[in-house]
């Protein structure tokens, strides 16, 4: 599926441009945007390289095993295939509450982390496992309590309220967050059968 | 709110490091040791964001977006949605700095106390990248097969665009 995305989206903005005569910009884009990731994974390699370092720590004095305990009662039920000690809860319990609170660029090590955990038990490499999924969706439902970018912004265009969203973007991201899970859970029942 | 945002990262390494010397784990060798698995880390997925941010970024350049929309229009102006959040809709799940640059727009141009402002804040806050978080994952762990990881993803994505639209109504 990313397979299609990712050459769909090549390949629509290089016809498109070509039909439009933009040969400039998707000529300069080309060569251009390499360079965007390349700076992206130097933004995010230090931040990865300290938290993956502190998070050791944390693992090996048992904290993060601690932490996941205090969660099991939820995250038990989330990932059924997992037993209450894997090493992967914990690192995820870590991602979701570094989420909530808008620390992103914790987040993100951490979730890499996780994953790698669950690719250790993981029958079939190349394939993903019921927990990988879940793991996944409950990320992407982006369960963020204070959207800090976002008020920022509205702060910088003079908004007379600039939090008065952070109760409308909760909700909205139950409502994500909740369906996700739900048809995720329904997809794993049926699969069961 | 703002103390606690700037306090929280360095008390929360204060305490793993404290608790790991009570705990007589050598916290600087095994510091080491986790970030060196994290510079493979950023090496497995280096190709992966590389891949991503190119595909997205010459898509948006060659503004096919925008042309594509302008058939949507007559549909738009029916159901009263304003037209000007499809853009922030449709690539939400692909990328955040995309969706939050034409969010600073609808700020300027509508003001962040508009309804479309308060609908793009929403929209902003309540789902991420799906697509892009799911080949970061799964391409650090060089998973191919992702299931029906991105058909649950992207419902989620909707659910919430769908569940931003009405609570905005509904609260302002």
């Amino acid at each position: 599926m990313v397979n299609i995305i990712w050459a769909g989206l090549i390949i629509i903005a290089i016809v498109y441009s070509l039909i439009t005569g933009n040969f400039d910009v998707i000529n300069n884009g080309i060569l251009k945007h390499a360079s965007s990731g390349v700076n992206l994974v130097l933004e995010m390699m230090p931040l990865i390289i300290l938290w993956t370092g502190i998070m050791k720590i944390a693992e090996a004095s048992g904290l993060l095993n601690s932490f996941s305990r205090l969660l099991n009662p939820i995250l038990s039920k989330l990932f059924p295939s997992l037993d209450k000690d894997h090493k992967a809860l914990g690192y995820m319990a870590s991602n979701i509450a570094a989420n909530m609170l808008g620390l992103g660029s914790a987040a993100t090590p951490f979730g890499l982390k996780a994953m790698q955990e669950l690719q250790k038990d993981n029958p079939k490499k190349d394939t993903a496992t019921e927990a990988m999924i879940t793991f996944l969706v409950l990320n992407t439902g982006g369960v963020t309590i204070i959207p800090t970018t976002v008020i920022a912004l509205r702060i910088a265009s003079g908004s007379r309220n600039p939090t008065e969203i952070i109760i409308t973007s909760i909700l909205a991201t139950l409502a994500s967050s909740i369906s996700g899970l739900l048809l995720d859970y329904m997809i794993r029942r049926k699969n069961k059968r | 709110m703002n103390i606690l945002s700037k306090i929280i990262i360095p008390l929360f390494v204060f305490l793993i490091i404290i608790y790991g010397a009570k705990k007589k784990v050598n916290v600087y060798d095994t510091f080491l040791e986790g970030a060196k698995e994290g510079l493979i880390m950023v090496f497995h997925i280096t190709p992966t964001i590389i891949a991503m941010v190119f595909a997205v970024n010459i898509f948006l350049d060659s503004n096919f977006l925008t042309w594509a929309l302008n058939f949507l229009k007559p549909l738009f102006a029916l159901t009263k949605i304003p037209m000007e959040i499809l853009p922030m809709a449709i690539l939400r799940p692909i990328s955040g700095s995309a969706t939050l640059a034409i969010m600073n727009d609808i700020f300027l141009t509508f003001g962040p106390d508009s309804f479309i402002g308060r609908l793009a804040s929403t929209l902003q806050g309540c789902t991420d990248t799906t697509i892009y978080v799911l080949a970061l994952y799964f391409g650090s762990i060089k998973v191919t097969k992702s299931r029906y990881a991105l058909k649950v993803g992207l419902f989620a994505d909707l659910m919430g665009i769908i569940a931003a639209f009405i609570i905005t109504k509904i609260f302002f």
